[in-house]
């Protein structure tokens, strides 16, 4: 008998990768490929759509090759993407309108802040599960057709198709099957999180026509069957990305929850089958749908800067020299000597949601070296985890057992051991590091039987490394007030203006 | 080393790499741009710059954001360890993992620090059973796989040794058979340990190399004597093999030889 595989696409931010996974969830093959960051203006970030599809071609023959293998022997095939980027093609040719509009772009920033004041806007949250900003897809479409001349008329007309990357990448592998899957449609506004269907209020708020708009499926179960690039395969699988590492982490019951550390980190908490309206400044989402079986919900706390802040601690200070050399530099000291980074460049993300908030160094005295220094960079990321984690607790009613951590920034021993000591559990990290395209993989394989349950899944996961927690508990508590005492200092560095 | 070869005179290319360093560090502001390099030495361009892409490959030249040259930090430290420990880590980390899924035991990877192995990075065996984090541990060099790598190809850590302990009845105590067992490990470019160091353990280990073929740790996988081993006490081909696929990946990634 010949050995079956899944096969993973992940469309991410900077690149797509297309990656080989075995029965025993081992990574076989893998070929990646980087695309243009394009950066028309200030705050402005575009893709070329057709450029990424021409990648997913490209890194599928690859891998295949790579690999050694027959499409004969691919199971099924995952699909998970970077959030909430817009991209709106014409149904009939298959071009796109414009380049894809990116998560990071913030073009929508005055159409956001009319929106907010219009009627209606207060529903949004209840519904949606989200606050009205910048970040998430629906104000993305509305500027596209307020910016493009005529596409309104077309959209209206059932000309013009909107997607995620996922809905794009789906569209041109099956030759025309225009959906997406509950996790990305909970990033857009438009999905009412308890139906799962598009909400026709929020689409008329937004004044997107529902003709563009994908059809809603479950992230596990069977979506189309390839007819190019990888023909005869199922499309088993999508998921967005955070969901994704989510599931490739296991995390199938309430309470599990999962961090993934790299620019900005992501920590998701899976709170079961009911949505949780946050009062912490979190979001609820969608963590993933099994085909015929209940939404499984998450909340989700994102912080902006932490492995972003030791890049800049090493561009823009120029005081080491590549990123991991930082733990050497913190390990200079035994502790922060009194100093506190907070990383408020552009305002503070959750639990504060705080725009006008900028950073601050506190503590400083003739002692602190660059060693102390380095050591606040950590722990800032340490602390910020905590604030998260906090307000997930008291919005869930759950408390967190175990985080189980991913991302660049894991191979810091000091940060994890930071993170186990000021969370006061144990911080693990698994086997398999690829856990974006690992959770994409494990969803497509279940959905045909590849793998036969969660169950199974989960005993694939294996303990790679494990941090427990090692710190007073009186250190821990005057430390955090400390770190506390520093943020209220970012909150009104800004002064109001004409005040 | 086993091989040589006869060079008749001096190497041009390197006698040029030392001019260029020495006007790098001579120049007033301390940075050059190519064509002023390439002008000074008298050299065509093309040539100019393929020497100062090596220089910078290695860390002995850095580049600013204009472009222009200056004496990198590799050179400015030549007497300390060039590669950073956590910095290694980082590079070998998604190498390290597969070793443990492929050969189902625990993962380590070493340098030589104080006369002794530090562990600078540690994956556990896969199996979920319990086990702790021992990265930052120093472990004796003569009586572990990863020591023995290190020590064979660092003849300044092998003669600073100093007694060497008994920890078994089988670790290796007299220097001398301890020096014909690393002419045996350079000779192989892999080591094992078998219950030197704790009865019924085992380990082995292979060298990780920078560029140039500079050997700037070790990576190897440790465990239980019959997992590791055959009945006639030899290590597995086929772990020896992962052992080696993964250091030399990992050598790959850093630009040195495999
Ligand atoms: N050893 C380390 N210590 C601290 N930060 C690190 C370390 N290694 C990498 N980083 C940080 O992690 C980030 C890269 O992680 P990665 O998961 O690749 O990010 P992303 O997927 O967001 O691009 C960078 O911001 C880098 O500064």
């Amino acid at each position: 008998m010949t050995e079956r595989y899944v096969i993973a696409i992940d469309q991410g931010t900077t690149s797509t990768r297309c990656i080989v996974f075995d029965r025993r969830g081992r990574l076989h093959a893998v070929a990646q490929q980087e695309h243009h960051q394009h950066y028309p203006r200030p705050g402005w970030v575009e893709h070329d759509a057709m450029e990424i599809w021409h990648h997913v071609r490209k890194t599928a023959a690859a891998a295949l090759q790579s690999a050694g293998i027959t499409l004969d022997q691919v199971a099924a095939l995952g699909i998970t993407n970077q959030r909430e980027t817009t991209v709106l093609w014409d149904r009939h040719t298959g071009r796109p309108v414009a380049r894809a509009i990116v998560w990071q772009d913030t073009r929508t920033d005055s159409l956001v802040t009319a929106l907010a004041s219009a009627p209606g806007a207060d529903r949004i949250p209840g519904r949606s599960g989200l606050p009205l900003a910048t970040y998430f897809s629906a104000p993305r479409i509305r500027w596209l057709l307020d910016h493009t001349p005529g596409l309104r008329a077309r959209a209206l007309a059932g000309d013009i198709l909107f997607g995620t990357m996922e809905t794009w990448l789906i569209w041109n592998l099956t030759g025309g099957l225009h959906v997406t899957d509950v996790t990305n449609a909970s990033r857009t506004l438009l999905m009412d999180l308890r139906s799962l269907s598009w909400d026709p209020d929020l689409s008329a708020f937004f004044g997107i026509p529902a003709e563009m708009l994908p059809e809603i499926r479950p992230s596990v179960g069977v979506l189309g069957t390839c007819t190019e690039v990888f023909e005869g395969v199922p499309i088993a699988a999508a998921l967005g990305d955070q969901q994704a590492a989510l599931f490739g982490q296991t995390c199938f019951t309430p309470g599990e929850a999962k961090c993934t550390y790299g620019t900005g980190s992501f920590l998701l908490l899976n709170t079961g089958l009911s949505p949780v309206a946050s009062t912490h400044g979190l979001l609820s989402t969608v963590a993933y749908q099994l085909s015929g079986q209940a939404p499984v919900y998450a909340l989700e706390g994102s912080i902006a800067i932490t492995g972003s802040l030791v890049q800049w601690f090493r561009d823009q200070l120029g005081l080491i020299t590549t990123a991991p050399e930082i733990e050497t530099l913190a390990r200079t000291v035994t502790d922060n000597g009194g100093c506190y980074i907070v990383p408020a460049f552009s305002g503070l993300y959750a639990p504060h949601w705080r725009s006008e908030a900028r950073g601050v160094i506190v503590g400083l005295t003739s002692y602190i070296t660059k060693g102390h220094l380095a050591r606040a960079v950590l722990e800032a990321t340490g602390w910020q985890t905590r604030e998260v984690v906090d307000a997930m607790n008291a919005d869930s009613g759950l408390a967190l057992r175990t985080l189980k951590v991913d991302g660049g920034m894991t191979s810091d021993n000091l940060l994890m051991q930071f993170v186990a000591d000021v969370l006061d559990v144990p911080v693990v990290r698994p086997m398999v590091a690829e856990t974006v395209s690992l959770g994409a993989a494990y969803a497509a394989g279940l959905a045909v039987g590849y793998w036969p349950d969660l169950a199974a899944l989960r005993e694939l996961w294996h303990r790679a490394g494990q941090w427990l927690p090692d710190m007073s508990p009186s250190l821990r508590t005057a430390e955090y007030s400390n770190w506390q005492r520093a943020v209220a200092h970012t909150f009104d560095w800004i002064q109001p203006s004409g005040g | 080393m086993g091989k040589s070869v006869c060079m008749p005179g001096p190497v041009q290319s390197i006698e040029r790499a030392a001019a260029m360093l020495r006007l790098l560090a001579t120049s007033p502001g301390r940075r050059l741009g190519i064509v002023e390099i390439a002008r000074s030495l008298d050299l065509a361009k093309g040539t100019a710059h393929g020497i100062m892409r090596t220089l910078q490959r290695v860390g002995f030249v850095a580049q600013d954001a204009d472009g222009k040259y200056l004496l990198g930090d590799a050179l400015l430290h030549l007497g300390t360890s060039h590669l950073d420990v956590n910095e290694l880590r980082s590079r070998a980390i998604n190498w390290a993992d597969p070793l443990a899924a492929r050969s189902g035991e625990a993962v380590r990877i070493g340098t030589v620090a104080d006369g002794r192995v530090l562990v600078v990075h540690h994956v556990f065996r896969p199996d979920d059973t319990p086990q702790r984090l021992d990265t930052g541990a120093l472990l004796p060099l003569h009586a572990t796989a990863l020591g023995k790598v290190l020590l064979a190809y660092d003849s300044s850590a092998f003669a600073s040794l100093r007694a060497l302990d008994a920890f078994t009845r089988r670790t290796v105590v007299s220097t001398r058979d301890l020096a014909l067992s690393l002419r045996a490990v350079r000779a192989a470019g892999w080591a094992s340990e078998i219950g030197e160091l704790t009865p019924g353990e085992a380990s082995i280990a292979a060298p990780i190399r920078d560029y140039g073929g500079l050997v700037v740790g070790a990576m190897g996988v440790s465990g239980a004597i019959e997992r590791l081993c055959s009945a006639s006490l030899r290590p597995d081909p086929r772990l020896v093999g992962y052992v080696r696929d993964a250091a030399n990946a990992i050598s790959r990634d850093l630009g040195g030889r495999s």
